[in-house]
């Protein structure tokens, strides 16, 4: 991980503070809809209509249950194009603001020069707690906020199932394979979330009506104070060389009851490491 | 499988397609994979319905005030289509919720009567029913012949009421019933009356045994000299049955979107199935026969959609929209009737088994030709605007 911190702020010292939470979401081509590969970049083609990530839905769920009583929640996003809906479905979920770091210059954009950028921008929202989901649907690198986390100083918790704020911490119960770990963590810090977190609500028309007003700022890489050729495809650090299709599936494996067949189903799960 | 409606959305603002994406992802994600266990043991899906209540889907047409979501009636007719599209038992419930439930006592209650009932229904933890169909007779809803009488500070209710939809759940807290409350010349006087669930004298009979809507709840109610306060009345008294005339037009429009939104499914479900199935080395799709067939559903669909949309743009203008209205049910309940018999012989004899969504749009097709008015009475309704002489 490369990048000194570039921003922190102490942990909160009063209990009731309002909570500045700041859920970093992906506006994304919708997987119902038939996807596309650039020929030549071998990356998603993001035309046309863009929505929110599913998997981001649960942080926004998350940070406003945790901001409901007192605090409020600010989306950011980062997208080549001034596409907002996906924001929009965040707004009117319920958050209070969102910051949209659009431009050209960000196409091409791996995952560190991203967490370059979104750092930037959660960095002028001052928050206590950022949210991010554990990875993203369309791109699936899941490396995004522990960088996020680097380059803003905080330390960063991945896999939450639960998360509970009190007295200037955080507590985490986060996900393994063999159960989950408790762990506490002093704000502000990153957290990411599994779909398991809370389930997220469905917009209202109310608040379908009210995201029309609610501010959505949009921020140029200059803006940020950034190079331009420290993103986009000028600093991506990673190159997508080719693509393959996926094998397809296989014929499954019959299992013929001959007195032993639960020990044979238990050492196929065994394989997989699923029991 | 979005792309169908995506062409008719252009002429939405960006709020009611938000909207409209909002309840087909619900429709798709909540209501898809369960709907058919609660149709198959026709069971009322109370979790959905708190589900639909969380969005705020009963309480779209009406201010906030009351506890709505300020929308309109364009709003909630985008919100029935899409349930419809997936199950045609939760946009009954959500159509008769609002509009013959809640949309009486806003229009015609008064501010108390609103406060007590609107935010409980506006949220989905209440609902209410109307009671106006009677054994005796569908169409001819003048003919009533419960009677409410006056004694002392009460109303005195006697007499049956039948297919009343949502009366008989868990949380119905109200029905509102029309009753002859008198005479004016030799015409019945007739006003209509709440009475709250649980009022001694008010028999819920057990559910019927429907050919379709089977999630949906409907009953037969009989009143024996039901007691309620004479503050119950809703609206003028003698003028229970020209109110209802007034919400049952703008319910023909919310039952066209209904049916539209059925039509749509059968598109839905054909345009996947035809992809999937093979027949002779190819998918089913690629042959015009079935070409033609899901081409003349998608036809349909779009026309009795932009006929339901016009109807309600129309009525969010104020102006007249009887005879539109008339159409959009007429062409709607047309479409989702033929579409459901081509989808169903596109499915073959998939199309015949239960636990397709076909088969269900099948079953519940029919009731979209009878009611709110059936087709005969759209069809002298929209001769009877022509300026044509009645007579009959």
């Amino acid at each position: 991980m490369s990048g000194a911190p570039i921003g922190r702020w102490g942990p909160l010292s009063g209990t009731i503070a309002p909570m500045n939470v700041v859920v970093c979401v992906k506006q994304i081509p919708d997987p119902a809809a038939p996807a596309a590969l650039d020929a030549q970049s071998h990356t998603l083609v993001r035309e046309g209509k863009l929505i929110l990530d599913d998997s981001d839905a649960y942080g926004v769920e998350m940070g406003l249950q945790l901001a409901a009583e007192d605090g409020e929640v600010t989306l950011v996003s980062m997208a080549p194009n001034g596409e907002v809906s996906g924001l929009r479905t965040g707004l009117a979920m319920g958050a209070a603001k969102a910051i949209l770091v659009s431009d050209g210059a960000l196409k091409g954009s791996d995952a560190l020069s991203t967490a370059k950028v979104l750092a930037k921008a959660i960095e002028r929202a001052q928050p206590d707690l950022v949210i991010a989901a554990t990875e993203s649907t369309d791109g699936y690198t899941g490396t995004t906020p522990v960088q996020i986390a680097e380059l803003l100083g905080m330390p960063s918790v991945t896999f939450a199932k639960k998360i509970s704020v009190a007295n200037g911490s955080v507590r985490v119960e986060r996900q393994t394979e063999a159960g989950y770990d408790e762990v506490e963590c002093p704000l502000p810090c990153v957290v990411t979330v599994t779909a398991g977190v809370v389930e997220p609500r469905y917009p209202s028309f109310k608040g379908i009506m009210a995201a029309k007003s609610k501010p959505v700022d949009q921020l140029t890489v200059a803006d940020l104070g950034l190079d331009a050729s420290s993103v986009g495809w000028a600093g991506a650090g990673q190159e997508i060389t080719g693509v393959a299709a996926a094998e397809e599936r296989g014929a499954g494996e019959l299992v013929v009851d001959e007195g032993d067949a639960h020990e044979r189903i238990v050492a196929f799960l065994e394989q997989l490491k699923l029991v | 499988m979005t792309a169908p409606v995506t062409g008719d959305d252009m002429e939405l603002d960006a709020e009611h397609r938000e909207l409209r994406e909002t309840v087909e992802r619900f429709a798709r994600t909540e209501v898809a994979p369960v709907i058919g266990d609660y149709y198959e043991r026709e069971a009322f899906p109370y979790d959905l319905v708190a589900a639909m209540g969380a969005m705020g889907l009963f309480g779209l047409p009406f201010p906030e005030e009351h506890g709505g979501m300020g929308g309109d009636y364009l709003a909630l007719c985008l919100a029935i289509e899409e349930l419809a599209r997936v199950d045609s038992s939760l946009a009954i419930t959500l159509e008769a919720g609002v509009g013959l439930g809640a949309m009486p006592i806003y229009r015609f209650g008064t501010d108390a009567q609103r406060q007590q009932w609107l935010p409980r229904m506006c949220s989905g933890e209440m609902l209410g029913a109307f009671g106006l169909t009677e054994p005796g007779g569908g169409s001819d809803a003048g003919a009533t012949r419960t009677t409410a009488r006056r004694d002392g500070d009460d109303w005195v209710i006697d007499g049956s009421k039948a297919f009343i939809t949502n009366s008989g759940t868990d949380i119905t807290g109200v029905i509102t019933v029309t009753a002859v409350t008198g005479r004016s010349g030799d015409r019945p006087e007739i006003s209509a009356i709440m009475v709250p669930s649980g009022t001694p004298g008010l028999a819920v009979a057990p559910p019927y045994s429907k050919v379709g809507w089977l999630a949906s709840d409907t009953h037969e109610l009989s009143f024996a000299g039901v007691r309620v306060p004479a503050g119950n009345l809703l609206g003028e008294k003698g003028r229970g049955y020209a109110q209802f005339l007034q919400i049952l037009d703008e319910g023909r429009i919310a039952i066209a979107a209904l049916a539209v939104g059925l039509a749509q499914g059968c598109v839905d479900e054909c345009l996947r199935y035809a992809a999937d199935r093979h027949a002779f080395g190819r998918p089913i799709g690629s042959y015009q026969a079935l070409q033609f067939k899901i081409a003349d559903m998608e036809v349909r669909t779009h026309v009795a959609r932009l006929a339901w949309r016009h109807a309600a743009r129309l009525l969010a203008r104020g102006v007249p929209f009887k005879r539109q209205a008339s159409i959009a049910k007429l062409v709607a309940s047309d479409a989702a009737m033929a579409n459901a018999r081509d989808a169903t012989q596109i499915f073959g004899g998939a199309g015949f088994v239960n636990d397709t969504p076909v088969a269900r749009f099948y079953r519940d097709a029919k009731i979209l030709e009878i009611g709110e008015g059936t087709s005969e009475i759209q069809r002298i309704l929209i001769a009877r605007d022509l300026g044509l002489p009645g007579g009959e």
